[in-house]
């Protein structure tokens, strides 16, 4: 070891030897959460964009689409990841103050709750495979505009399958940081990996908030086009 | 002609460390930049060989030597290797990766094993793309349009496109680290408008990474649904519509033009200044017009669509916007071209591949606004001239820039001189071996000779034959520098700290640098270049 590598000793363990301070490696991280949620946002655009196009060109078919989405059932998944967006912000609150436990505990519920909607959304998706809704060629269904229905559910399962993949990455690292919040390896000097979580988490919730009109309320009542 | 031997006692990069693991397990920015400097010129030389057998089925006019199945083939691996796997990457991950750290007086990037992570899903997407190679092969061109690539195409788009929907986060994960680098780990007193023009242009193309990537992503996700389950998204017959996948495929693959050529811009404003030995001219305006290019460059996709049934009210507004990315690119040519008035030019290799860099720039620039233009480009649509425009941008710019670049920095990166004169020999044969390949097309492409096909009338014969002959002379352009920039990692002269006598902190480090590049961090007291006619006997 030289000269040059002193410097990086002397830091404290928590800090990276690249950054000069605890605060400069918070805000560097907070940044690239930001910047690597714009990317998402441009992912999810792309799919936003082109279930617009479709769905001005085949109004009816969507709607018609639409309507035999479960709405009791999408509904209280947007209420359950609502709820564990608030566990989710009391878990960054709880690192910021250094409480060991109650960390531990928020994300424990912020996980289960992500559970609890990935679960439900399996029945969902069930059902579509019972009821022959699943795109391809078993796709069966009766009504004037079965081929542009069917573009409704690819929609549906891109859209929300995408949105569930970003679940289950979220209840994977939610895992992680449980094991090291339990183990008290955030404090209030350093919380900025909580908090980063909390952003994606977040994040994934309003994905979701946006999906769920579109695919299950939009024409729910009356389907046909204006 | 002795070995590595260490300047002094202290420790550099290069021999902090031997054997596989201290690479494969790096978090040192510069040792992954090399990492992707070996992969990337493997998956040049690759995509070169492609290049090959294209010109060589063209010297005759009869499809003798392939027949259009192969060729198709050869083309569509040719673009792929070299923008996808090569061109993209290229100077960011290796220049970029190397430079701006030191540049701006940090470390390392704010997020070293994100670093590393980068090259491993390079490394995947590229074992995809190999396999796909290997197997067989694929054919719908580099722009996978449907729903020849969804439906029709029997080769292996799959495999290519997953290889190219991994390789995208790779390209992500860089512009992410370059963006939050730079914006929070800048040293003391290296206010914004100080920065190195290499590193503006770094943040402009790294705002195109992060912005443009993930819709390629979803459209090649959308292709794989719809080729695998037929749901129907670019199929006309079920409802679709194939035109929607070229919006989203073009949204990102035009942006990608200008990060190709971005970074390359940032490497000509670094080296016109120091061989001049001036001041840069309009520095102000040579950082704005990145950022400019940036977001113009994400306005312009539907020039590519003038013939594909878009409205030509669409078409005329897309024309409009494409004339006004000229602004910034002139902006930049004639500030460099003022940066020389006066100067004390020196004519090191870096600056003659500036040289080449700004002709060759102006001249494919130039021929683009042919193309941005409704009517005429009706005409050259999917000729020869398209070819040529493009390879201006991406070969007599891109790739100039890359070289110049890799030869200014050489020192820097290797702790080594390169042989000058054969730098110089080869930097002139690259010259001409690129005017000879693709002025030809120009012509070509004019008199309507058509892209991708691997037979043609007898009369385009002659201007096919000089291209090709031009290409065996190119390909001597890049063999020669790989040979010496290799023999000289070992038998090259040791270099100083600043062999150049240029500004910026990369030269205030040893060559090559320390594992941590500064043993405190610096503090910048003053504008950026600051050069003077005096220094000029430095070199």
């Amino acid at each position: 070891m030289s000269d040059y590598t002193i410097a990086a000793i002397e830091h404290p363990a928590e800090l990276q030897h690249q950054f000069e301070d605890i605060g400069q490696q918070l805000d560097a991280s907070t940044l690239g959460m930001w910047v690597f949620l714009l990317t998402e946002i441009m992912f999810f655009g792309g799919l936003f964009c082109a279930y617009a196009v479709y769905r001005s060109a085949y109004p009816e078919a969507f709607a018609e689409g639409s309507r035999h989405l479960h709405m009791v059932l999408g509904g209280v998944n947007t209420v359950v990841l609502i709820v564990s967006s608030l566990t989710m912000a009391l878990a960054v609150r709880a690192a910021q103050l250094g409480k060991r436990i109650a960390t531990t505990n928020y994300l424990v519920a912020t996980l289960g709750l992500g559970l609890v909607f990935l679960v439900i959304k399996f029945f969902e998706y069930r059902h579509k495979f019972i009821e022959h809704h699943v795109p391809g060629p078993n796709f069966i269904f009766d009504g004037p505009h079965a081929q542009q229905t069917q573009m409704f559910f690819s929609f549906y399962f891109a859209m929300t399958g995408m949105h569930a993949l970003h679940m289950v990455v979220g209840a994977g690292l939610l895992v992680y940081f449980i094991i090291k919040a339990y183990k008290g390896r955030y404090n209030a000097r350093y919380y900025g990996p909580v908090e980063v979580m909390g952003l994606y988490w977040h994040f994934v919730d309003i994905v979701w908030i946006f999906l769920f009109p579109l695919l299950y309320l939009i024409g729910y009542h009356h389907g046909l086009a204006p | 002609m002795s070995g590595r031997q260490p300047v002094d006692n202290r420790t550099d990069y290069l021999n902090d460390g031997y054997g596989i693991k201290s690479w494969l397990l790096t978090k040192d920015h510069k040792r992954i930049a090399l990492l992707y400097l070996a992969s990337i010129t493997l998956f040049f030389a690759l995509g070169g060989l492609f290049a090959v057998f294209i010109r060589l089925e063209l010297v005759t006019p009869a499809g003798d030597l392939m027949g259009s199945d192969s060729y198709n083939k050869m083309f569509t691996m040719h673009g792929v290797m070299m923008i996808f796997f090569f061109l993209i990457p290229s100077i960011p991950a290796v220049l970029g990766n190397f430079l701006i750290p030191l540049m701006i007086g940090a470390r390392d990037l704010a997020f070293p094993r994100i670093n590393l992570l980068s090259w491993y899903i390079y490394t995947i997407g590229g074992l995809f793309a190999l396999y796909a190679m290997a197997a067989g092969g694929v054919d719908t061109g580099w722009t996978f349009y449907t729903p020849y690539s969804s439906t029709y195409s029997n080769t292996h788009v799959i495999a290519t496109a997953v290889g190219i929907f991994i390789l995208g986060f790779s390209s992500i994960l860089t512009g992410l680290n370059f963006i939050v680098t730079i914006h929070k780990m800048r040293a003391p007193g290296l206010t914004w408008f100080r920065m190195p023009l290499f590193v503006w242009a770094h943040y402009a193309t790294s705002v195109i990474q992060i912005l443009g990537t993930p819709v390629v992503a979803i459209a090649i996700v959308l292709v794989g649904l719809e080729r695998l389950f037929h749901i129907g998204i670019f199929d006309p017959k079920l409802g679709g519509d194939p035109v929607l996948f070229q919006h989203l495929f073009w949204f990102y693959s035009h942006p990608a033009v200008y990060i190709m050529i971005l970074p390359s811009m940032g490497v000509i404003s670094e080296l016109v200044t120091c061989f001049s030995r001036k001041k840069i001219f309009g520095y102000g305006f040579i950082a704005m017009s990145s950022l400019a290019i940036a977001v113009l460059g994400f306005l312009v996709w539907g020039h590519h669509m003038f013939v594909s049934s878009q409205s030509v009210y669409a078409g005329m507004i897309f024309s409009v916007l494409s004339y006004m990315v000229a602004i910034p690119s002139a902006i930049k040519v004639f500030n460099w071209t003022a940066t020389l008035y006066k100067g004390s030019i020196v004519y090191q290799t870096p600056m003659l591949y500036a040289f080449g860099f700004i002709g060759l720039f102006t001249i494919g620039g130039l021929t683009g606004l042919f193309l941005a233009n409704l009517g005429v480009d009706v005409h050259l649509h999917d000729t020869y001239f398209v070819v040529a425009h493009f390879h201006y941008i991406m070969v007599g710019g891109a790739i100039m820039g890359y070289l110049g670049g890799i030869h200014y920095w050489w020192p820097k990166i290797s702790g080594r001189l390169y042989p000058e004169g054969w730098a110089r020999f080869s930097a002139l044969i690259l010259f001409v071996g690129f005017n000879l390949t693709f002025f030809p097309q120009f012509l070509l492409g004019y008199m309507g000779m058509p892209r991708r096909y691997h037979a043609y009338p007898e009369e385009f014969q002659v201007l096919n034959v000089m291209s090709s002959a031009g290409a065996s002379i190119l390909a001597a352009g890049y063999v020669i520098p790989l040979i010496y920039l290799i023999w000289s990692m070992r038998y090259g002269k040791l270099a100083p700290a600043n062999p150049w006598g240029a500004t910026g902190l990369e030269w205030q480090v040893p060559s090559p640098p320390p594992t941590h590049n500064f043993a405190e961090a610096p503090e910048v007291t003053e504008e950026p270049y600051v050069y003077s006619h005096e220094e000029a006997q430095v070199v």
